[in-house]
């Protein structure tokens, strides 16, 4: 495919492992946390990380949306899933995040209307085509997803639909990050900054890691040499002695992000007080909801939504894992409580996440020689 | 001890408490059936073998092959049956009749068996025209024509609006096996190679775009096909040094290789460079998010062969119309059993797992 394979090329990709390698300081081991689910799912697709030297270590972030919400919320979802002439639409990986009794999979099984859509605007459409039912849009995401929920509903306002409405639990990307760096027990050595993100909120936001926690980003694409590229920078950052923020991603990524994205946002979100993670327990300001002035689409002001709690269990140290001061395998919970199949923390529901992928796959991605 | 032998000691313990947990045969604790069921995955597997086979199962049904071997007498048989469920009922490429056959005798012709005889059901929907069933009647009378199989039973039931997409169809399929070569995953053998007959993901992606849930567009047709004539030249070019044989439909070639590489404890390390993907369908993936290792097939085999006739089994699928694509796509080695591994063509290693999810429902 044009346009992509080029960001493909195995022979580059060699050339710039091996300038990897000459930028790893033997004995050293490197902890650099790829932020995004995004950057995840291309490592893990492409083999990335089985070209790096065995003392970089790709962290898992918590970037991940659908595996950061907390078990509460999908119950919330699931109630209003169940409500008389409800059609609930969500994206087709948020169907199978567990909440406490069950998925939103498991309550279609049962009867309730629900959809997979691949964009707030089917959504819409789904509304209008279904004028006697109330259709709800589970909006989830980052920054990355959150203009679009904000347009959609710019446009149900516009076009007067009045059986359209948005859960929203769409979260931010800088509080999460921020209580990490917090952690005095932080083994983090950089981050590769999220592209997606990026797009939207610009690299500004993320000035204040290297200036306030002295820890090098990198924002970087999605394709396997960008991952690369942008490994081999921060470890240029970190044997130069520098950190700072830089873009390796600036054939999409502006500087100031992207202002009209983020104007529709500020017109249709207000921020959370606190938002609770799945994993990580609840975070100030980091969540968003309906503004005011869209008071009348916010589905949990339409409905009784139960506000379920749910707490994590305890022993779930999934803050630990992300923060790689624990192995999966080090967790009180890993493989016995927590399994892919009945995930507790936001490690086991990706296939992706740290743990499941300990969880299924062992050692084996980890036999890779020292330097 | 040291602290980091006791913490490898600890390490290794979980991995253990994890292998034998994982090697136990998969348990059915759900409450109620989901669409995941449906898929060829975990949960499929969970369903077959923690409440069919161990409810129904004799030698025949535990071997879990895609059709069952019998023996009468001096004959030997092979039994296989399958429901076709697809929405929409034509699709680029071909039609729900046309799979109802396709699907049945290739289930026998990768267990080394020639199609003989076919058994038709038809579960109609209240006010399905007759023209949509004229149409389907004739495609299946087509499809049997090309593969040699005669109908030699049937039956009809009409079920209210609302209660079956148009119609969903049964067919059974009995074969005679083929004296050539004995299949089974039992006989994979580290060494094998592990051959394609073609290209993939072409079914899956054609029923996807077909529902016009996307607004993609892009000429991508079903590859549904009998499938004997690709096995009959492989059974000609290598005979018993064909070991085992699967079609790749739902789950695609994925499923089908951590299946087997389960069922033989064997490990598999596939060459995904090697693996021939048309460029639209690789597009519509890219596009989607979607492995077209996961995508279902409807006329393609995954055939493992002893090292020395591997040449020769691929140029016999070669020879075969349709099979131009053929590849050897990888081989099948001893460690990490139960575990398929990817060398991507990016040139990284990882795991390709079982399907969890369910990317695509009902596509046969």
């Amino acid at each position: 495919m044009k346009f992509v394979d080029e960001f493909r090329d195995p022979e580059l990709g060699r050339a710039l492992a091996g300038e990897i390698l000459s930028l790893v300081e033997p004995g050293r081991h490197y902890k650099l946390m790829e932020v995004c689910g995004g950057h995840t799912h291309s490592i893990y697709k492409y083999g990335v990380d089985d070209l790096l030297p065995a003392n970089v270590e790709l962290v898992h972030g918590p970037g991940c949306p659908v595996c950061v919400i907390p078990m509460g919320r999908v119950d919330d979802g699931i109630a209003l899933a169940h409500q008389d002439g409800v059609i609930f639409t969500c994206f087709g990986d948020m169907m199978r995040v567990p909440g406490s009794t069950g998925t939103l999979l498991d309550a279609k099984a049962e009867g309730a209307d629900v959809r997979m859509v691949y964009s707030p605007l089917d959504a819409l459409r789904i509304a209008k085509q279904n004028p006697d039912r109330h259709v709800v849009f589970f909006a989830i995401g980052f920054e990355t997803t959150a203009p679009s929920t904000a347009l959609t509903l710019k446009r149900a306002r516009s076009e007067g639909v009045k059986n359209f409405s948005c859960m929203c639990s769409h979260v931010t990307i800088v509080p999460p990050l921020r209580a990490l760096l917090e952690s005095p027990d932080l083994r983090l050595d950089g981050f590769i900054g999220p592209g997606h993100v990026s797009t939207v909120v610009g690299a500004r936001p993320f000035e204040f890691i290297p200036a306030d926690y002295g820890k090098p980003v990198v924002i970087a694409g999605f394709e396997p040499l960008d991952i690369l590229q942008a490994v081999a920078m921060i470890l240029t950052q970190l044997s130069e002695g520098r950190c700072r923020v830089e873009n390796q991603y600036k054939r999409v990524v502006p500087y100031g992000g992207n202002l009209r994205a983020l104007e529709v946002m500020s017109e249709v979100f207000e921020l959370r007080p606190h938002f609770e993670w799945r994993g990580l327990g609840f975070i100030s300001h980091s969540g968003l909801k309906l503004s005011e002035a869209y008071a009348d689409l916010d589905a949990e002001r339409r409905f009784s939504v139960p506000g379920v709690r749910v707490a994590d269990p305890k022993a779930c140290q999934c803050g630990e894992v992300l923060k790689g001061v624990i192995k999966p395998w080090e967790c009180k919970v890993f493989g016995t409580a927590c399994t892919p199949e009945r995930p507790i923390g936001t490690c086991m529901v990706s296939s992706e996440g740290a743990c499941a992928a300990y969880y299924n796959f062992g050692r084996f991605a980890r036999e890779r020689e020292v330097v | 001890m040291s602290d980091a032998a006791a913490v490898s000691e600890r390490e290794q313990k979980i991995l253990g408490i994890i292998a034998t947990a994982r090697g136990k045969r998969a348990k059915f604790r759900d409450e109620q059936i989901t669409m995941a069921h449906g898929a060829g995955g975990k949960a499929t597997q969970s369903l077959i073998e923690g409440l069919l086979v161990p409810a129904l199962g004799g030698a025949a049904l535990g071997e879990l092959g895609d059709a069952g071997a019998i023996q009468v007498g001096d004959a030997a048989l092979a039994l296989t049956t399958d429901a076709y469920v697809v929405k929409p009922l034509r699709f680029p490429g071909g039609s729900i009749g046309e799979l109802a056959v396709n699907g049945t005798v290739n289930d026998l012709a990768v267990s080394g068996a020639r199609a003989v005889a076919l058994s038709l059901s038809l579960v109609l929907e209240e006010g399905l025209t007759a023209e949509a069933l004229r149409a389907e009647v004739e495609a299946i009378a087509r499809a049997a024509r090309t593969a040699g199989v005669e109908v030699v039973t049937g039956d009809t039931k009409v079920v209210e609006r609302g209660h079956a997409d148009g119609m969903y169809i049964c067919t059974a399929g009995l074969g005679v096996r083929d004296p050539r070569s004995r299949l089974s995953p039992a006989f994979l053998r580290p060494g094998d190679r592990i051959l394609l007959s073609g290209s993939i993901g072409e079914h899956g992606t054609a029923i996807m775009l077909a529902r016009g849930e996307f607004d993609l567009d892009a000429t991508i047709e079903s590859d549904t096909r009998p499938l004997w004539p690709a096995v009959d030249a492989l059974l000609e070019a290598a005979g018993p040094e064909v070991h085992c044989m699967r079609d790749a439909t739902r789950g695609g070639v994925a499923s089908v290789l951590n299946e087997l590489a389960r069922a033989s404890a064997v490990s598999m390390i596939i060459r995904e460079a090697a693996v021939p993907v048309d460029p639209a369908v690789a597009g519509a993936a890219e596009l989607l998010g979607i492995d077209p290792m996961y995508v279902a097939n409807e006329g393609k085999l995954v055939a493992f062969v002893a090292p020395d006739a591997a040449d020769a089994a691929l140029a016999a699928l070669r020879s075969v119309p349709g099979g131009e694509q053929a590849s050897e796509i990888g081989e099948v080695r001893t460690e990490p059993p139960g575990m398929v591994l990817v060398q991507t063509s990016f040139g990284g290693r990882r795991v390709m797992d079982q399907l969890v999810g369910d990317p695509l429902p009902r596509i046969c």
